[in-house]
């Protein structure tokens, strides 16, 4: 496939990041998935991830939206501590009502879409800003209508997720994700388990936010057309380290690792 | 089989008479069974893990236990202690019936619970909902579509349990018409119209039960 688009322009990279990893390590018991890992993410920088099966990109993005448990080292947003912070040259847990706070910026669009079977598309929006934000239900209401009109999905408001198709319910967990006005935006292979001919529709709404919003991104897919298109950088990924990382024209023309230059062969 | 209209006649207010107190404990019973069930599962989930053993310790306890034993101990106990001795039994009956049940709902909701898929407590917490919202909001909703079916079952089994209550001198439905049996030798009259009434009662509880069941599987 030939991948020709230019890169977007990378925004300036000074002052403080969107997101930092400091000396993270993650750990699943015995297995040690990262180590030592440090990077960061400027304000409306979008970065891809890519690497093999196993080399920790969910884990990162699950990380950075507090649903793993850090085993050492500190995750910065917008320079604040996100879960664990230093205090008196000890490394000490937030409290829980913080971190909530901190995650409120960030949002997250998952696989499997995971909205709310119990409630209606609508109700899926405005859950987190009526309860979260403390917005009013007519404001979150009329908000959520704008963002299920930019979506495509206007006249869905009134459904119940199970009624619409992976593609629509993929587009409703994006409006709902949005809803909150997050500055960061985490996608884990949105795009994974849909069928083929509903991977475009859900592509071009994050096209759209991609080019209308400078919100943060950090995602991780096997599109590459698309990552390349979004993306300012690109990580490669291997063994839980950074192997290589650049724009997305050098990443996927011009790699100097072997194995990314394997690894992207297997995947374009 | 005789059947003597002027016996039948003349149970059916005793029978209804007992048939007052089997509703009252079943009903009274259920809703402290479907309260405190809940509040066990979640106790058992959330609570500090020395605090989570003693309440595991004593559902195990009280789950083992027949409920006879448990109604007539406690019974014992109420009129050991002076002052207390007005409690009606029926009273001790129900509370006793229902913690007896609790602990069973207790388990259903626990299972209705981890039914729900980890994705949803990912997708609150992606959200930043505070737990008591997702519970209330998301977990809950979820957890009571694979429960109520359950909680019914117990509510019914409650319903079938209620004789027990005799053992602390309550007489419900079943043993009214034991005890109109036995004086008026008319076994047959009592017990045929003690049927009808239970069909009478359950019937439309099941159906209730049934709707609110396909009430909760439409989304
Ligand atoms: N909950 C868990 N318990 C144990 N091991 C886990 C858990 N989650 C992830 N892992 C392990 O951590 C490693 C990294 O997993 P992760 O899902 O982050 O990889 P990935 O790069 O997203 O892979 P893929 O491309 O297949 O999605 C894997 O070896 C995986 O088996
Ligand atoms: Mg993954």
């Amino acid at each position: 496939m030939p991948l020709t688009e230019k890169t977007p322009a990378t925004p300036a990279t000074a002052g403080t990041p969107a997101i930092e990893f400091k000396d993270v390590e993650k750990s699943f018991g015995p297995t040690t998935v990262l180590k030592d890992l440090n990077f960061t993410v400027a304000p409306g920088e979008r970065v891809t991830l890519i690497g093999p099966s196993g080399s920790g990109k969910t884990t990162i993005l699950r990380l950075v939206m507090t649903l793993e448990d850090l085993t050492d080292g500190y995750i910065f947003v917008d320079g604040e501590p996100l879960t664990f912070e230093e205090r008196d040259g000890k490394r000490v847990e937030m409290p829980k009502k913080r971190t909530r706070e901190m995650t409120t910026r960030i949002g997250m669009v998952f696989q499997q879409f995971n909205l709310f079977p119990n409630m209606t598309v609508l109700e899926n929006i405005i859950e987190a800003p009526v309860h979260v934000l403390g917005k009013s239900k007519a404001e979150a209401s009329t908000e959520a209508k704008e963002l299920l009109e930019r979506v495509g999905l206007s006249e869905k408001a009134d459904a119940h997720p199970t009624r619409l198709s992976g593609g629509q319910q993929q587009r409703v967990a994006i409006a709902r994700a949005l809803a909150m006005s997050p500055e960061i935006l985490l996608l884990d292979e949105v795009t994974s388990a849909l069928d083929p001919e509903l991977v475009g529709d859900v592509l071009g709404v994050l096209r759209d936010i991609a080019e209308t919003t400078d919100i943060t991104m950090l995602l991780v897919t096997h599109e590459m057309q698309f990552a390349r298109d979004v993306s300012h950088r690109v990580m490669m990924f291997d063994g839980g380290q950074v192997l290589e990382e650049g724009p997305p024209d050098q990443i996927f023309n011009n790699p100097s690792h072997e194995r990314t230059k394997s690894f992207l062969s297997s995947v374009l | 089989m005789i059947w003597n209209w002027e016996f039948a006649a003349e149970a059916l207010p005793i029978l209804l008479r007992g048939f007052v107190n089997t509703l009252i404990a079943t009903v009274v019973g259920t809703i402290i069974a479907t309260v405190l069930g809940l509040i066990l599962a979640v106790a058992i989930r959330g609570l500090p893990r020395w605090i989570n053993w003693i309440v595991r310790l004593l559902v195990a306890f009280v789950r083992n236990t027949p409920l006879v034993v448990q109604l007539i101990f406690v019974y014992y106990i109420f009129a050991g202690i002076p002052g207390l001795v007005d409690v009606p039994a029926l009273v001790i009956g129900f509370i006793v019936i229902g913690i007896h049940y609790s602990t069973y709902m207790s388990e259903s909701y626990r299972a209705g619970i981890d039914s729900v898929p980890p994705g949803q407590f990912e997708a609150a917490t992606a959200l930043s909902l505070p737990p008591v919202r997702t519970f209330t909001a998301v977990v809950l909703p979820q957890a009571l579509r694979a429960t109520i079916p359950s909680l019914g079952n117990y509510a019914v089994a409650m319903f079938k349990d209620t004789p027990f209550l005799f053992a602390i001198s309550v007489v419900e439905l079943v043993t009214s018409a034991q005890q109109f049996g036995a004086a008026k030798f008319a076994y047959t009259e009592a017990f045929t119209l003690a049927g009808i009434i239970f069909l009478v009662a359950s019937y439309p509880t099941s159906l209730l039960i049934q709707r609110l069941d396909r009430r909760l599987a439409t989304y």
